[in-house]
C-alpha cells in the first residue's frame, strides 16, 4: 500500500448569510459538512456531484485558500489548517491548483512566462536564467513552445490556456494537483487532449490528482477512486469501477442514470429524480437525500445514515446500501 | 483587418493617433500645455501690466483678444492663467490619486472593519460640500493658490478611494487572484502585481476627469476670491472681474469661459480615449 498523501478529516465549511429579518438568526449555509477522505500518492481521486453540492468549496479548503469551520487537512503529515502562514507558503510548492475557467485564471496583463513562473517567485531558489529555464521546461511539458512565454493570455485558445494553467501548476514539481472542473469549460474536442495530457504528466511525474467534476464520463476516465457528494456530504465513496458499475447509494444511481450511454440493444430504465435539490441552509433531520429518494422510508427522515464500509473498499451513507448492492 | 501581431507592431503612438477621441482630446490638452509652456517664455504683452488708458479695448491687431477693465492684455492673461490651471490640476490630482488609491487598495485587500472605516471616511468626505471645505480651509489658512490646491486635493481623496476600492474588489474576486494566492502570494504582492495593474486604466480615466474637475474647482474658488490672488492671472478671477462688465464688454467673460470649457472637454475626451488604448484586449481587437 502506498503512502497517504492527503487526508481530510471531518472537513466543514459553513457560510453565514445576511439575515433575512431582524428577529431571525442569520441563516447558515453548510457548503461542506463533515467530509473525510484519504488520497494515496500517485492516484487520482474524483469528486462528483451536481452544482452547489460543495465540490468547489472542498477544493478551496484542500488548497488552504479558505479556513475550514471545522476539521483538518493533512498533506505530507502537516496540518494545513494549523500551519503558520510562512510555512504554509513554503509548503504550497507541494500542492497546486488548476482552475475551471482558463479565461479567468490567468491575469490578462501578465505574459505567459510571468504567469507560469508565478509559483516559483516564492521559492527563492529559482531566479533569472534558472527561472526562465524552468518556465520553458514546464511549457514544453504541456506541448507549448518556449517562445510563447512573451505572449499574453488572450492570444491563446481555451485548450491552450488550460495547458498554460497546467504548466503553471507543474512548475514547482508538486506532489498534489487539485483540478477543479479542469475541462468543463473546454470544447468537447479539446477535452480528451487535456485529459490525456494530465494522465501523461501523472505517469511521468508520479502526480496525485484531486479531480473535481460534475462530468461522470471524465471522472470515470481519469480517476481510480471516486466520491459522490450531495449537499456538502459524501454519500458514497469507492473504487471508480465499483461505484460506476454497481452504485450503492440511490443518489449515485440517479446520477449515473442521468448520463446518456450509447449502448445499443440495452434499454436502461431511467429513474428520474423528483423534487428540488434540498437547501443547504435547512438540512432535514434525517438523510439529506430522503425528500427526493425513491427508496425513502419513514426512518430515513428521522435517522441520518452514517457513511459505513461495504465490500471492495467501498463506503456508502444509505440505510439500504446492502439491499442496493444485492438488487 | 490585419493580424493582431501586425497591429501590435505598428506601435502605440500610431494606434493612439488613430483613435478619434484620444486624438482630438490630446490635441486640445497639448494646446493647453503648449500655451502654458509658451507663456513661460513669451506673451504678446505683459499679463501684469496695467494701462488704464487702454482699458476695455475690443479685439484688434495689437490686442488680439482685447483688454480688460485695467487695460491688461486678455490673451496674455489667458496664457499665464493656463500655467495656473495646469499646476492646480497636476498637484490636486496627485494628492488625491496617491492618498485615495492607497486607501482604496488597503480597503479592498483587508476587507472587514478596515474597509468599513475607509469607506465611512470617504462618505464623510463626500458629504462635506467641496466649496465649504475650501472656504473653511482658506478661512483658517488664508486665501492663496496653494491652499486652494490642497483643498481641491483633499476633495479628490475620497473620489479615488471609492473608485480604487470598487475596481480593486472586482479584481480580487477574479480567479487569477485566487490562483496567485494558491501560488503563495500575500496580499501586498497581489495588490501590487495583480490588482494595481488591472485597475490602472480606470484610475487613468478618472484622473483625467478629476483633472478637469480640479480646473473647474480652481476657477470657482478664484471666482469667489479664495484661490489665486491678484496680480497672478487665473481664469476664474478673470470671469469674476468680467462679471461686472457683462453688458458693456461681454467678450471679457466669453474668452476665459471658452478656455475653461476647451480644457475640460479636451481632458475628458483624452480620458475616454486612454481607457480604450490602455486596455490591451480592446486595443488589439481594434
Amino acid at each position: 500500500m502506498s503512502e497517504i498523501l492527503l487526508e481530510a478529516r471531518d472537513l466543514a465549511r459553513h457560510y453565514r448569510l445576511p439575515r433575512t429579518s431582524l428577529f431571525h438568526p442569520s441563516p447558515v449555509v453548510r457548503a461542506v459538512d463533515g467530509v473525510s477522505f484519504e488520497l494515496l500518492r500517485g492516484r487520482s481521486f474524483g469528486i462528483v456531484g451536481e452544482s452547489g453540492c460543495g465540490k468547489s468549496t472542498l477544493a478551496r479548503l484542500v488548497m488552504a485558500l479558505e479556513p475550514p469551520s471545522a476539521g483538518s487537512v493533512r498533506l505530507l503529515g502537516c496540518d494545513l489548517t494549523r500551519l503558520p502562514a510562512g510555512e504554509l507558503r513554503r509548503l504550497r510548492s507541494q500542492f497546486q491548483m488548476v482552475f475551471q475557467d482558463p479565461f479567468g485564471s490567468l491575469d490578462p496583463r501578465h505574459t505567459i512566462g510571468r504567469a507560469v513562473g508565478e509559483p516559483l517567485s516564492l521559492l527563492g531558489d529559482a531566479d533569472g536564467a534558472a527561472r526562465a529555464e524552468r518556465v520553458a521546461e514546464a511549457l514544453a511539458a504541456v506541448g507549448l513552445s518556449p517562445a510563447d512565454r512573451a505572449k499574453y493570455p488572450h492570444e491563446f485558445s481555451g485548450g491552450q490556456r488550460q495547458r498554460i494553467a497546467i504548466a503553471r501548476a507543474l512548475i514547482t514539481r508538486p506532489a498534489l494537483i487539485v483540478a477543479d472542473e479542469p475541462v468543463s469549460a473546454l470544447d468537447v474536442s479539446v477535452r480528451a487532449q487535456v485529459l490525456n495530457l494530465m494522465q501523461d504528466l501523472q505517469d511521468r511525474n508520479g502526480l496525485t490528482y484531486l479531480f473535481i467534476s460534475h462530468d461522470l464520463a471524465v471522472v470515470e476516465y481519469v480517476c481510480d477512486e471516486v466520491a459522490v457528494m450531495y449537499l456538502g456530504r459524501i454519500v458514497e465513496r469507492g473504487p471508480t469501477q465499483a461505484v460506476f458499475r454497481r452504485p450503492a447509494h440511490p443518489y449515485s444511481r440517479a446520477l449515473l442514470d442521468a448520463v446518456p450511454r450509447p449502448e445499443p440493444g440495452r434499454r436502461r430504465r431511467r429513474r428520474q429524480l423528483a423534487g428540488q435539490v434540498g437547501s443547504a441552509t435547512e438540512r432535514p433531520a434525517g438523510c439529506a437525500f430522503a425528500p427526493r429518494c425513491p427508496l425513502a422510508e419513514p426512518r430515513c427522515r428521522t435517522q441520518a445514515p452514517a457513511l459505513r464500509p461495504l465490500d471492495e473498499g467501498r463506503f456508502a451513507a444509505c440505510h439500504f446500501a446492502e439491499a442496493m448492492l444485492a438488487g | 483587418m490585419s493580424s493582431p501581431a501586425a497591429l501590435a507592431g505598428r506601435g502605440v503612438l500610431r494606434r493612439a493617433l488613430r483613435h478619434p477621441s484620444f486624438a482630438s482630446g490630446g490635441a486640445l490638452t497639448l494646446l493647453l500645455v503648449g500655451v502654458a509652456a509658451l507663456s513661460l517664455a513669451w506673451t504678446p504683452h505683459s499679463a501684469y501690466l496695467i494701462q488704464v488708458r487702454q482699458r476695455l479695448l475690443p479685439p484688434s491687431g495689437l490686442h488680439w483678444l482685447g483688454t480688460d477693465t485695467l487695460g491688461r492684455d486678455v490673451l496674455s492673461m489667458l496664457m499665464v492663467g493656463a500655467q495656473n490651471s495646469i499646476m492646480v490640476g497636476v498637484v490636486a490630482v496627485s494628492i488625491g490619486l496617491t492618498a485615495g488609491v492607497a486607501l482604496g487598495l488597503l480597503a479592498a485587500a483587508r476587507r472587514g472593519w478596515v474597509e468599513e472605516a475607509v469607506m465611512r471616511l470617504a462618505d464623510f468626505g463626500f458629504a462635506f460640500p467641496a466649496i465649504l471645505l475650501a472656504i473653511l480651509f482658506t478661512a483658517v489658512f488664508g486665501p492663496s493658490a496653494v491652499n486652494a490646491i490642497i483643498a481641491i486635493g483633499i476633495f479628490n481623496v475620497p473620489v479615488f478611494a471609492r473608485i480604487g476600492r470598487a475596481a480593486a474588489n472586482v479584481v480580487w474576486a477574479r480567479e487569477f487572484v485566487l490562483a496567485a494566492r494558491a501560488a503563495g502570494k500575500g496580499r501586498l504582492r497581489i495588490t501590487l502585481e495583480h490588482v494595481l495593474p488591472n485597475i490602472l486604466p480606470i484610475l487613468v480615466v478618472q484622473a483625467t476627469i478629476q483633472f478637469a474637475i480640479a480646473i473647474l474647482a480652481e476657477a470657482a474658488l478664484s471666482y469667489l476670491g479664495l484661490g489665486t490672488q491678484p496680480p497672478n492671472p487665473s481664469w476664474g478671477r478673470m470671469l469674476n472681474e468680467a462679471q461686472t462688465m457683462i453688458f458693456t464688454a461681454p467678450l471679457l467673460a466669453v474668452f476665459p469661459g471658452i478656455a475653461i470649457a476647451l480644457s475640460v472637454l479636451g481632458l475628458n475626451l483624452m480620458g475616454d480615449g486612454l481607457r480604450d488604448l490602455v486596455d490591451p484586449r480592446l486595443a488589439r481587437a481594434r
